[in-house]
């Protein structure tokens, strides 16, 4: 069987789960940037009350594999009487985990803005709210969107576990493929190669982008 | 807690602890192999034939993009189709070494990076070889600033190891699976594997912070 022939009877089913990885990656980086964003402001605050969730939060999250949190949240949350979806729970895993990585881009994003842009905002009595939303945030953007890209890469990475909850993803079609016609190389290289082109093609043009257009915006380039 | 069963949970224990030492045992196989194979990587982009380096460098950027669960299955499945069978931990300590050189190499080109210009031309001007100058002078150089990606990266082997169970590799994960499906009782071998986890990783993080200031004070970077 030659690979064409491969490609079209099985190209349907591999491009099934690309869109599903792809949907899987959408969900979970909407999660993945909103918890960053929360744990990272909360890591950052004065108040012990709300530090101390963050920081547990990220230091489990960031101590455990990806693979032991997608099965406690698959297999043992249902114990607790929350039962959530696969691919629910798939996103929500993968979406969890590489936000407590980002938590941190985002508190070392803050942190990086001049003390200068902090008291010139306190100097114009911007309400805190304010001061955060309209000075420093767009700032700590600028400055923590070149390791974004590489935490989206390794979010991507992270989708394909998924496949072993039975997420239909694009790991789980080659792996399908892999049992019934025992085209190991034709059909996890082919995923290997989706994968590539996705990471290589799509992510980190589309964050390259996104760094020059926020440069631009802030008046940096 | 809810359903938590500690006699079971103490009766799983030495199990799940055996499990753990094969888990460390694959982390530092597969780090050994990651170590000395990413600098090859490394170096393998230095040289003058330029080709070599764009390959070399297509490679590595292949590798780092694409899902470790993935290789690993490539690894593993695709011998035999062509007449080589590897054994789970053959397949998987390759298929974790590549992915983690691939990272490492990354590391070390960093590394190789931040050596003055002035140490190359002092090694041209006393006429060392390319092996005395990289033995000697740059690579020594190189190894503190690589020092922290370098721990970072065997806490992240280890966070990795998990996905060795997909193959068969009966580390924690697959024991605590194995237990599972034996008990129909999921709760308490996933909850202790992943309490084992952090017990290990959040320590080693700590070290591997505090290694990185012992080496600097060392060579006199920081005071």
């Amino acid at each position: 069987m030659s690979y064409l022939d491969f490609l079209r009877d099985y190209g349907p089913r591999l491009l099934d789960g690309t869109l599903m990885t792809a949907a899987q990656f959408l969900c979970a980086t909407v999660l993945a940037i909103a918890i960053a964003l929360i744990a990272g402001l909360m890591k950052l605050s004065h108040n012990r009350l709300i530090r101390t969730p963050a920081v547990i939060y990220i230091e489990i999250f960031r101590g455990t594999s990806l693979l032991v949190q997608l099965y406690w949240i698959f297999f043992v949350l249902p114990l607790f009487g929350l039962t959530l979806e696969k691919f629910t729970a798939g996103f929500v895993a993968v979406g969890m985990n590489l936000g407590a990585y980002g938590a941190e881009l985002v508190r070392g994003g803050i942190q990086s803005v001049p003390r200068g842009q902090w008291e010139a905002a306190y100097a114009l009595s911007l309400s805190p709210a304010k001061r955060m939303w309209r000075i420093i945030l767009p700032q700590a953007l600028v400055n923590m969107l070149p390791p974004w890209g590489n935490l989206l890469i390794e979010l991507l990475k992270g989708t394909a576990l998924v496949s072993l909850i039975s997420v239909a993803d694009l790991m789980f079609e080659a792996k399908q493929i892999n049992g019934s016609t025992f085209l190991s190389a034709q059909a996890f290289g082919t995923a290997l190669i989706i994968y590539y082109i996705f990471a290589r093609l799509i992510v980190t043009p589309f964050m390259r982008w996104l760094e020059r257009v926020m440069a631009r915006r802030i008046g940096r380039a | 807690m809810f359903d938590w069963k500690w006699d079971f949970a103490f009766e799983i224990l030495p199990r799940l602890l055996w499990a753990t030492l094969n888990t460390l045992m694959a982390a530092g196989a597969g780090y050994a192999i990651a170590v000395v194979l990413g600098l090859v990587l490394a170096l393998a982009q230095r040289t003058p034939i330029r080709a070599l380096t764009a390959v070399v460098r297509e490679a590595v950027e292949f590798i780092r993009s694409t899902p470790l669960v993935l290789q690993i299955f490539f690894v593993f499945y695709v011998g035999p189709q062509f007449g080589l069978r590897l054994s789970p931990w053959t397949a998987g300590m390759i298929a974790i070494g590549l992915h983690y050189a691939a990272y490492l190499s990354e590391v070390y080109r960093g590394g190789i990076e931040s050596v003055p210009k002035g140490q190359w031309e002092a090694c041209t001007a006393l006429s060392l070889s390319t092996r005395d100058t990289y033995a000697r002078i740059i690579i020594p150089q190189a190894l503190p600033p690589a020092l922290a990606g370098m721990g970072n990266y065997l806490v992240g082997i280890f966070k990795d190891t998990p996905m060795l169970s997909v193959i068969g590799v009966a580390e924690l994960m697959h024991t605590a699976n194995a237990i599972g499906s034996e008990h129909y009782r999921f709760l308490e071998p996933i909850t202790m594997v992943g309490v084992i986890f952090l017990m290990i990783s959040l320590p080693a993080a700590g070290l591997v912070r505090l290694f990185e200031t012992w080496v600097r004070r060392k060579l006199g970077m920081i005071r």
